[in-house]
């Protein structure tokens, strides 16, 4: 019966002192867990962009460089626009569900002034970046109403960044967080100005 | 649940009896004697510093670059931009003077119990290399923040083995890679510092342990406790390592690591002793600092060599003197005649002797931080010679001595009789 | 054993001791800087003539705009009053000045003042920044009483207004060697001198928290990591008791 007491002391003892042992542990592994993220320079060099696009012509296609990746700021024409409205069955997410554009992005358009498509140019599939096809027809085909060619895997995007269906990309482009700070400044990677 | 782990333990046991062999023998079923007291935990707390060390070093050489143009700006980086990088840093360079504190200390029980003695001379011998490796390992990744006492530190270090007569210059020249410590230096220092020393100590740990766990450890009373074994053929006065002394060991750990801790979060420089002012200004090679000491764990060493004067308007009789002051200790199982073991049984020639050591040590060590003209000069009837200069000669000699004259006090010296059985 | 103990403390004493009556290379006595890193007002004082003053020549490469929030700015505040150099708050302090025009107009460039606390000490920062005095020998008109023939003019001259300071030497009986100085105002600047030891004082504050900006953090967590540690010595400990109960 004492021996029985004597045992259980021990084992709460080891318990305890394990326990708090792992939690001192966990404690110390904190910087060194800490220290795999960004860094302040990192995050200072990923802050948000002011792109200019006063120079951008009708049908242009600004690249401009955010986080290491390109954004793309097309400049759209009618024709452009209209083109969106006739793809038919041929896009896999039109109403664009997944959600890979700010809340105040997701319309036909995927933007939030219809003129100006702002997106990361990097495909969803594996991370290439795709090729600019604005121009209907030409090398893409009788059918192609303009938009972007993965070069990669062959993965098709209109000029709203949505995928087509078949496609290897599952889904559509990613619109990042914008904010136009004039007619003419987008501030890329942040919604609202200053914080 | 137990079930399943059991079949699982007995899987691994099956196709790797080894790991339970190799436990047994090194942990569970290591009898150690049963009278370790104080001195006895600095082993595995140098191995916990050790430990420490290689886990910082690794997440520091993430973003540390070994660049001249880059060094010290990427220590600065870590200890601001990277999350938690002033920690792992502090953590780095505490560890650092707190290994030599560890080592220290591990030495001296040695030289207290007769730990180095017959049959345990290899254990010495491996340990000294340690302490050899530990020595090259602090002067090389002293150099990579790249400040002005890395700089100059190792520039005056380097410029040490240029003084050795003949292949000197060319052994200087081959060591930096360069004419001056330069950016070629710093990056093979690096290589040195983060691997190739590391590997070597690794090994000495392994083979220090390997010779200690087949003769057996000491004890404070210097006696063999294997003469005398039980029935079941383990020593009477031993205990298994493992429970007893690892439950014992985590309390001189947490106890360690708390001091650590005192240290690190709230005297990291430790009045510039452990991080030195005058290392938070960037290396410049045109700009010698004005008084330059290396660490405190170098310094007994520092005051020896500029305790010898030089000779042929050489430095190579300090620096030899300085390379000897560390060679001796190889000799000591050898220059130790002793009957005895421990302190305990010892009579007063070796008592003095050890404390007059320890003393000159710890002066050496000081004198070594400071300029010579610490303590001002000798009146005229010692031709006016520095104070400090003078001392440290003596205690140079006191040093040597210790060793020198080992085998005659420790001959002449009236013991008393060890006891069969350890005391408690 | 009373002996051994004195001899063994002797160099740990004088090392101690040593500190308390230190002096710069000019051999002018510095006096202890009255800073207070908790003080919020005062890093914020600071840290506005730190970018007033001092980051025309200096620069501070290694501190970012951004941490200033440790001083209870905002990211607005920061751009509002205090950045005039770089226009993202994530970017450094760096100097509009480069090394090459620092060299020809003060003979070598100005340092880098990230860590420079750290290097010279807030006592010593101190002590400089309020021993500038006329000289009309020097190629800036001004010397440093610290910092003998210092290439650094008096920034904030027009706050402390311009000194003079003769230097007495007196030789005691046994020989020594003294010196006495003595300052004189030559004019007045806009601030009094309370007033202008309180800039100074500010600032030195400042420049000791950006050569450490996590000094305080690293008390707290330092606290935290020894409670933590206290509790798992009396567990281990009370382990290690109970499995040596066994040992006879």
């Amino acid at each position: 019966m004492s021996e029985q007491k004597i045992d259980n002391t021990r084992r709460n003892l080891v318990v305890a002192t394990c326990a708090a042992g792992g939690v001192a542990s966990a404690g110390a592994a904190v910087p060194f867990v800490a220290s795999m993220w960004p860094s302040e320079r990192t995050r200072a060099a990923g802050a948000p962009i002011e792109a200019d696009i006063s120079k951008l012509q009708p049908g242009e296609l600004g690249v401009y460089e955010w986080r290491g990746k390109p954004v793309w700021v097309l400049r759209r024409t009618k024709e452009m626009l209209d083109s969106l409205n006739n793809m038919g069955d041929k896009i896999a997410d039109p109403n664009s569900e997944v959600q890979l554009q700010p809340e105040y992005a997701k319309n036909e358009t995927r933007s939030i002034k219809p003129e100006y498509a702002v997106l990361v140019g990097i495909c969803s599939h594996l991370g290439c970046s795709p090729t600019a096809k604005p121009e209907p027809k030409g090398d893409m085909g009788q059918d192609w109403a303009g938009g972007f060619y993965c070069p990669c895997h062959g993965s098709k995007f209109d000029l709203a960044g949505r995928v087509f269906k078949g496609a290897p990309a599952p889904v559509n482009l990613e619109v990042p967080p914008h904010a136009y700070l004039s007619d003419t400044t987008i501030l890329i990677g942040e919604d609202k100005k200053g914080t | 649940m137990n079930g399943r782990l059991m079949a699982l333990w007995d899987w691994f046991d099956a196709r790797m009896p080894s790991a339970r062999e190799q436990w047994n023998q090194h942990v569970a079923q290591y009898y150690a004697p049963k009278n370790f007291n104080f001195w006895y935990y600095f082993g595995s707390l140098a191995m916990l510093v050790l430990a420490i060390q290689i886990v910082s070093g690794i997440f520091l050489t993430i973003n540390y670059k070994p660049d001249a143009n880059l060094a010290f700006a990427s220590v600065e980086y870590i200890m601001r931009d990277v999350p938690g990088g002033w920690i792992i840093r502090y953590i780095h360079s505490t560890g650092g003077s707190a290994f030599f504190a560890v080592v220290y200390l591990h030495m001296f029980r040695a030289l207290l119990y007769g730990s180095h003695r017959k049959p345990r001379e290899l254990v010495w011998i491996f340990g000294v290399l340690i302490y050899l490796c530990l020595m090259a390992e602090a002067f090389l990744g002293y150099l990579l923040p790249w400040g002005q006492m890395s700089y100059w530190g190792a520039q005056v270090i380097v410029n040490l083995f240029a003084s050795i007569t003949f292949i000197g210059p060319d052994l200087a020249l081959w060591i930096r890679g360069d004419y001056v410590v330069s950016d070629a230096t710093l990056n093979r220092f690096f290589a040195f510092h983060v691997i190739a020393i590391p590997l070597v100590l690794l090994g000495l740990v392994a083979v220090h342990l390997l010779a200690l766990h087949d003769v057996g450890s000491n004890n404070p009373d210097g006696i063999e406790i294997k003469k005398t074994k039980g029935p079941d053929g383990h020593p009477l006065d031993g205990i298994p390592f493992h429970p007893y002394y690892t439950v014992k060991d985590v309390v001189g750990v947490v106890f360690f690591l708390a001091i650590f801790a005192l240290a690190m979060f709230f005297v990291p420089e430790m009045g510039g002793y452990f991080l030195e002012y005058n290392n938070f200004v960037p290396a410049d090679p045109l700009k010698t600092p004005t008084h330059i000491a290396p660490l405190w764990y170098f310094t007994p060493f520092y005051s020896i060599l500029r305790a010898v004067p030089p000779l042929f308007n050489s430095v190579f009789p300090g620096v030899a003197m300085m390379g000897l002051s560390t060679m001796i200790l190889f000799l000591l199982p050898w220059l130790d005649r002793s009957p005895v073991k421990s302190i305990r049984y010892r009579g007063m020639y070796y008592k003095t002797a050890l404390t007059a050591f320890i003393v000159s040590f710890l002066i050496l060590g000081y004198l070594g931080t400071e300029p010579t003209n610490v303590w001002g000069q000798c009146g005229a009837w010692l031709g006016g010679a520095e104070r400090a200069t003078v001392a440290a000669r003596v205690f140079t000699l006191i040093y040597f001595l210790f060793f020198l004259l080992m085998p005659w006090y420790t001959t002449a010296d009236k013991c008393l009789p060890e006891p069969e059985r350890v005391t408690s | 054993m009373k002996g051994i103990l004195s001899v063994l403390l002797a160099p740990l004493a004088a090392v101690l001791f040593s500190s308390l009556a230190a002096a710069s290379e000019g051999g002018y006595r510095l006096e202890r800087a009255p800073i207070d890193p908790t003080d919020i007002g005062s890093l914020q004082a600071g840290a506005r003539t730190f970018v007033n003053y001092c980051l025309n020549c200096h620069g501070a490469a290694y501190m970012r705009y951004n941490r200033l929030t440790d001083l209870g700015l905002t990211e607005a505040q920061i751009r509002d009053n205090l950045m005039f150099a770089s226009d993202k708050v994530g970017e450094t302090m760096k100097v509009a000045l480069s090394a090459k025009d620092g060299k020809q107009w003060f003979g070598a460039p100005p340092p880098d003042l990230s860590v420079i606390a750290r290097s010279r000490g807030a006592d010593w920062l101190y002590t400089y920044l309020r021993t500038f005095y006329r000289d009309p020998k020097s190629a800036t008109g001004w010397n440093n009483a610290t910092f003998p023939s210092v290439s650094m003019p008096h920034v904030l001259w027009a706050l402390q207004g311009e000194k003079g300071l003769e230097v007495v030497e007196t030789k005691d009986g046994s020989g020594h060697v003294s010196h006495e100085h003595k300052w004189t105002t030559i004019s007045e600047g806009r601030q009094n001198a309370v007033q202008y030891d309180t800039t100074v004082r500010d600032l030195v504050n400042y420049l000791v928290y950006m050569g450490e900006p996590s000094a305080t953090k690293r008390k707290l967590i330092g606290a935290a990591a020894l409670f933590v540690l206290a509790v798992l010595f009396v567990l281990a400990y009370a382990m290690k008791r109970d499995f040596w109960k066994d040992v006879h």
